[in-house]
């Protein structure tokens, strides 16, 4: 779908790494190049007829995502330099200030390093500890597995809805409800769910939700921190300095701005939050029941052609997004990848970022594959033929 | 022998891979990783005085980074440390398009050509990398 939207595209690229991150369509270059050629001026400083229009794109922007995920509340809304971010101001900004030795996070092992690594950090500084939601065979967390693995010390859960290797699909809405009985907070790492699928914050009831905008057609070094306003207004800043105060005279008088800027300090990344709302609003013109609708296609169709190539080791036939983990048998998955390059196909080897997964798949590295809608059948097409001959793949790769 | 053959004899039929695991005291581990991708080696290294007496590797990497590992300790094994300093230099000159000697490389000479593919280069270069943390911190 809409593939003339995308410079990139006029090459002859074939671009299947989507899960990194995505190509641009040209309006949002254009947004990018507008604010840099007619408006390029600081934000909150209204003085004068260029900043103003700084800020009032800005916060067109900020609406713009506020609908795109039903938050209540512009407040909610922060935008941070992408889920990295978003996931490190969440579990040391917030739980950071809470959690007590011997408290408990529940996330899995098939987890982004974005959403791990915070979590250890509050092991080795505040004692909590960190426990796994064992995975059923295909490597899925159940609602069942879920109620195991809460204790009376379990604080929170932190999930992504939608994981990067495997691509499955978390129950969170109904994790949410079982959480809040509990009273545990959840944390949503939406990076790979929400640029393919419709997001309701409200209907989930997440506490937290974290995802990045050049996931979803925007610029990289943009996010989305979004929070219930009563945990946000507990937030801790990370960053104090510049656009957060509000006024201070020495160092325990210090006061701050109220919420979102308050959690924005510094000059903001205004031309990715301004290019970040023109994708949102390029992805809502196509509608987001489409994309989602689109890609499952094109990965049962993909699959269906896959599953026949009798050297694939395939980590997820089933899966509920546009990701293919794969293996070809007794090739190292990079040079796979490398082979695939000559042919101008994009795909990413390695462990990709989830570096406990092995612990639970027993595969270290793997290719994936992972779709948007911009992908077509030809695609997968030519993919598959450059994978169906092992022995052209030996011979090739080097 | 050409190129391709060379390749892969090393990366599929080694005499050097192999772990030591962490037990053989009488070898140094150095690690080596790939900022880029996902290539991981282990070398292990057996010095007597200032000469590599024995060394093999482990880990997980690309035909390229494998293969170049095998070929550089084989150019290595009874090798003082003074004089495999040279070998790397000599290897360094020759991915950064610089004057080497071709005859000294021995079978390292197949990755003359790699420094065109950018992405590669890289590859071919992590085990000396690895070595190299060895050799400075000998000498």
């Amino acid at each position: 779908m809409n593939i003339n939207d995308f410079p990139m595209l006029k090459e002859d690229l074939i671009y299947l790494d989507n899960g990194a991150t995505t190509l641009k369509p040209q309006c949002v270059i254009d947004k990018i190049t507008e604010y840099y050629t007619k408006y390029s001026a600081n934000a909150h400083r209204g003085d004068y007829d260029i900043s103003f229009k700084v800020d009032q794109e800005y916060e067109v922007s900020r609406e713009i995502v506020r609908k795109f995920i039903n938050a209540r509340f512009k407040e909610e809304v922060v935008f941070t330099s992408g889920t990295t971010e978003s996931l490190n101001m969440i579990a040391t900004g917030f739980f950071g200030k809470f959690i007590e030795p011997n408290d408990e996070i529940l996330i899995t092992q098939s987890e982004h390093a974005s959403n791990v690594l915070p979590w250890f950090r509050l092991v080795t500084e505040k004692g909590a500890i960190v426990k796994y939601i064992p995975l059923d065979n295909n490597h899925y967390v159940t609602l069942e597995n879920v109620k195991k693995s809460i204790t009376p010390n379990t604080k929170v859960i932190s999930l992504a809805s939608i994981t990067n290797v495997i691509g499955d699909e978390r129950p969170i809405k109904e994790i949410c409800k079982l959480a809040h009985e509990n009273n545990i907070f959840v944390v949503m790492d939406g990076a790979q769910s929400v640029p393919h699928r419709k997001t309701d914050v409200q209907d989930l009831d997440v506490d937290f939700l974290a995802f990045s905008g050049h996931k979803m057609c925007g610029p990289t070094g943009i996010g989305i921190l979004y929070g219930k306003k009563e945990l946000l207004e507990e937030m801790e800043p990370q960053n104090l300095g510049g656009g957060m105060n509000e006024s201070f005279d020495s160092p325990t008088e210090v006061y701050l701005k109220d919420l979102p800027t308050r959690l924005e300090a510094g000059t903001p990344n205004i031309a990715g939050a301004i290019g970040l709302g023109k994708a949102i609003s390029y992805l809502e013109s196509i509608g987001m029941d489409r994309i989602e609708d689109y890609e499952k296609r094109l990965r049962k169709y993909a699959i269906n052609k896959l599953i026949c190539l009798p050297h694939l080791d395939i980590l997820n036939i089933e899966s509920d997004s546009g990701i293919i983990s794969f293996n070809v048998n007794d090739v190292f998955s990079q040079d796979v990848a490398y082979y695939l390059n000559k042919y101008k196909i994009c795909v990413r080897a390695g462990n990709h970022c989830a570096k406990i997964l092995n612990q639970e798949t027993g595969v270290q590295n793997s290719l994936r594959v992972s779709l948007y809608f911009y992908n077509t059948e030809s695609d997968i097409d030519n993919l598959v033929e450059l994978l169906s001959n092992k022995e052209k793949i030996m011979e090739e790769m080097l | 022998m050409e190129s391709r053959e060379i390749i892969m004899k090393h990366y599929i039929s080694s005499p050097y891979k192999k772990s030591l695991g962490k037990t053989n005291e009488s070898y140094q581990k150095i690690t080596t990783k790939s900022d880029s991708c996902i290539d991981h080696l282990d070398i292990f290294i057996k010095l007597e005085k200032d000469r590599i007496v024995d060394a093999s590797f482990s880990g997980e990497a690309c035909a390229i980074a494998t293969s170049s590992c095998s070929i550089l300790l084989e150019n290595c094994i009874n090798k003082k440390i003074s004089e495999i300093k040279k070998i790397i230099e000599n290897f360094e000159n020759m991915i950064n398009e610089k004057t080497y000697n071709e005859e000294e490389l021995h079978e390292a000479v197949v990755f003359k050509d790699i420094v065109k593919q950018g992405n590669r280069k890289a590859c071919a270069y992590l085990p000396y990398k690895g070595l190299k943390k060895i050799v400075d911190k000998e000498l």
